[in-house]
C-alpha cells in the first residue's frame, strides 16, 4: 500500500472495490472513485493547467504522477494551487472552490473571479475535469441537477468550464446506483453544455468521443468490451482489441 | 451585490448591520445563498430577500432553502462566469453580450439566440445593482484596495458594478500608503469604507 493508504491499481486485486453488475448478476470488480482518478490524472500533460470540478475529478490532485507539473485553477481566482493544507496550518481565505484550504506551488498567482472564468470560457485551460451524470454520445454533459432532487440545483462554474475547455475529461460511475446507465444516446437530466466533453473515465472503461461516436479506447482489468457495451446505453465503437486500463 | 466565495471575502459586518436595519424586499446578487445563518443565511432567515441571482445557492444555504420552497423568494440561476461578465458589462457600461455558455440548457429560455462565428450564442444582459457589499483587506482614506489571497472573488466585479459601493476592510491606511501598482479596486470604485475586524462562518 503506498504511503497515502490510498490503494493504486496494478495492485493486488483486494485493492479493488467489489460490486454486483446490475444488469447479468455476476460480479464483477470496478475500480473505485480514487482509482478512476487515478486513471484519469495519467490524461494531464506535464506543464499543463487545469481545473479539477466536485467529486471524482478532485481526487485526481492526489494522483500526478512523479515528475509531473500541474498548475490547478480554481475559479473563485488561484492559478497554481497545491496540496490541501495541513491541519493546524489553514488559511481561509486560500480555499478552492470546495472550500477545502489549500496551498500554493511556486509560480503561483491570485485574480479575481471574472479572470478566472475568462481562463475557463476563454479557452485558456488545457484540461478540465468534471463529475457527470450523464454524458450522451454527442459528448452532451448534465451534472448539475437531478431531475425530481430537491431545490433548484446549482449550476456554479460548470458550464463555463464545459463551454471553453481545449479539452474536457468526464469522470464518473458507468451506471446510476440503480444500475442505469450515465452514458447515454440522448441526455434526459439537466443539461450543461452540448457536445463539450473528450474523454470519458469511469470505472469500467476509458472512452474518446469522436464525430463518429464513441470510441472505446480501454477497459477496466477482467471487463471484455462486450461486458462494457451491455451496461452503456448508446452503442461503443470498438476497432481493435480493446487493452485494460494503464495505470502508469 | 454581495461578494465572497466559499466561506472567504463575504463582507459578514456589514451584512448583519443590514440584516439589523431590517431592509425589506432587497433583489441580491451573490454566488451562493448562504451559510445557513452566516452570509447571506441571515438576510433569508429573516425574509428579507424577495428575488435572488445566484451561481451555486450553495448545500448550506437552508434558509434559502426554506423560503424558496415557501415560494417567498424567487431564484435566477446563472452560471457563475456568465454572472461576472454580466455585472462586468453594467460596470463597463455595455449593454449585453453573446455567449456560447448555456446554449441548449435551461439558462437559455426565454433568450435572444444567433449564430456568431458560426456557432450558437445568446444574449447576456448587464446586471445593474444600486449597493454593492463588498470585502477587502485594505483601504486607504481615497478608497483605494488590496485583497488577501482568494478572498477577492467576487469583489472587485461587485464594486465596479453597483452605484454605491460599500467596502467594510481589516485596516484603513493613510493615502499614499498602498503603492499605485498595489491597488487592485481603485478609488474612483469605492464610495464607503467601513473598518471592523471581519467575520467567517463554519461550515
Amino acid at each position: 500500500m503506498p504511503s497515502d493508504g490510498i490503494p493504486r491499481i496494478g495492485m493486488p486485486r483486494n485493492g479493488i472495490s467489489e460490486k454486483v453488475m446490475p444488469a447479468g448478476g455476476i460480479a464483477k470488480p470496478r475500480l473505485t472513485r480514487e482509482q478512476i482518478a487515478q486513471r484519469a490524472a495519467l490524461e494531464l500533460p506535464d506543464g499543463a493547467y487545469v481545473n479539477l470540478g466536485w467529486g471524482i475529478p478532485n481526487l485526481i490532485a492526489g494522483h500526478l504522477p512523479k515528475g509531473i507539473t500541474v498548475y490547478f485553477h480554481s475559479e473563485n481566482g488561484i492559478l497554481g494551487m497545491g496540496p490541501r493544507a495541513k491541519p493546524g496550518e489553514e488559511d481561509f481565505d486560500l480555499v478552492d472552490a470546495m472550500k477545502v484550504p489549500v496551498t500554493l506551488i511556486p509560480g503561483a498567482s491570485f485574480f479575481h473571479q471574472a479572470d478566472a472564468h475568462v481562463m475557463t470560457r476563454g479557452g485558456h485551460l488545457d484540461v478540465a475535469v468534471l463529475g457527470g451524470f450523464q454524458v450522451s454520445e454527442k459528448g452532451d454533459l448534465a451534472n448539475w441537477r437531478i431531475p425530481g432532487a430537491k431545490g433548484p440545483g446549482g449550476i456554479g462554474g460548470a458550464m463555463d468550464i464545459a463551454a471553453g475547455a481545449k479539452t474536457l475529461i468526464v469522470c464518473m460511475e458507468h451506471s446510476t446506483k440503480d444500475g442505469a446507465p450515465k452514458i447515454v444516446k440522448r441526455c434526459t437530466y439537466p443539461l450543461t453544455a452540448l457536445e463539450c466533453v473528450d474523454t470519458i473515465v469511469t470505472d469500467l472503461a476509458v472512452i474518446d468521443v469522436k464525430p463518429e461516436g464513441l470510441l472505446l479506447r480501454e477497459v477496466a482489468p477482467c471487463w471484455s468490451a462486450e461486458e462494457v457495451q451491455a451496461l452503456t446505453g448508446a452503442p461503443l465503437i470498438v476497432r481493435r482489441q480493446i487493452p485494460e486500463m494503464s495505470f502508469a | 451585490m454581495v461578494g465572497g466565495f466559499g466561506g472567504a471575502g463575504f463582507p459578514n459586518n456589514l451584512i448583519q448591520a443590514l440584516a439589523r436595519k431590517g431592509a425589506k424586499n432587497i433583489t441580491a446578487v451573490s454566488n451562493n445563498c448562504g451559510t445557513r445563518d452566516g452570509e447571506l443565511g441571515i438576510m433569508f432567515k429573516n425574509n428579507q430577500i424577495k428575488h435572488v441571482i445566484a451561481a451555486f445557492p450553495g448545500p448550506h444555504a437552508n434558509h434559502f432553502l426554506e423560503r424558496f420552497a415557501a415560494k417567498e423568494v424567487t431564484l435566477e440561476l446563472v452560471p457563475q462566469g456568465i454572472l461576472c461578465e454580466r455585472m462586468r458589462a453594467a460596470a463597463a457600461g455595455l449593454q449585453g453580450f453573446y455567449t456560447t455558455v448555456g446554449v441548449g440548457t435551461e439558462v437559455a429560455a426565454g433568450k435572444e439566440e444567433r449564430v456568431l462565428e458560426e456557432r450558437r450564442c445568446i444574449l447576456e444582459r448587464p446586471i445593474h445593482a444600486d449597493y454593492a457589499l463588498i470585502k477587502a483587506q485594505t483601504a486607504d482614506e481615497l478608497g483605494n484596495l488590496t485583497y488577501r489571497l482568494a478572498a477577492r472573488n467576487f469583489n472587485p466585479i461587485m464594486a465596479m458594478a453597483a452605484q454605491t459601493t460599500i467596502a467594510e476592510v481589516e485596516e484603513i491606511v493613510p493615502i499614499g500608503a498602498i503603492h499605485p501598482e498595489h491597488v487592485v479596486t481603485p478609488a474612483i470604485f469605492v464610495h464607503r469604507i467601513v473598518q471592523a475586524k471581519g467575520i467567517r462562518y463554519a461550515e
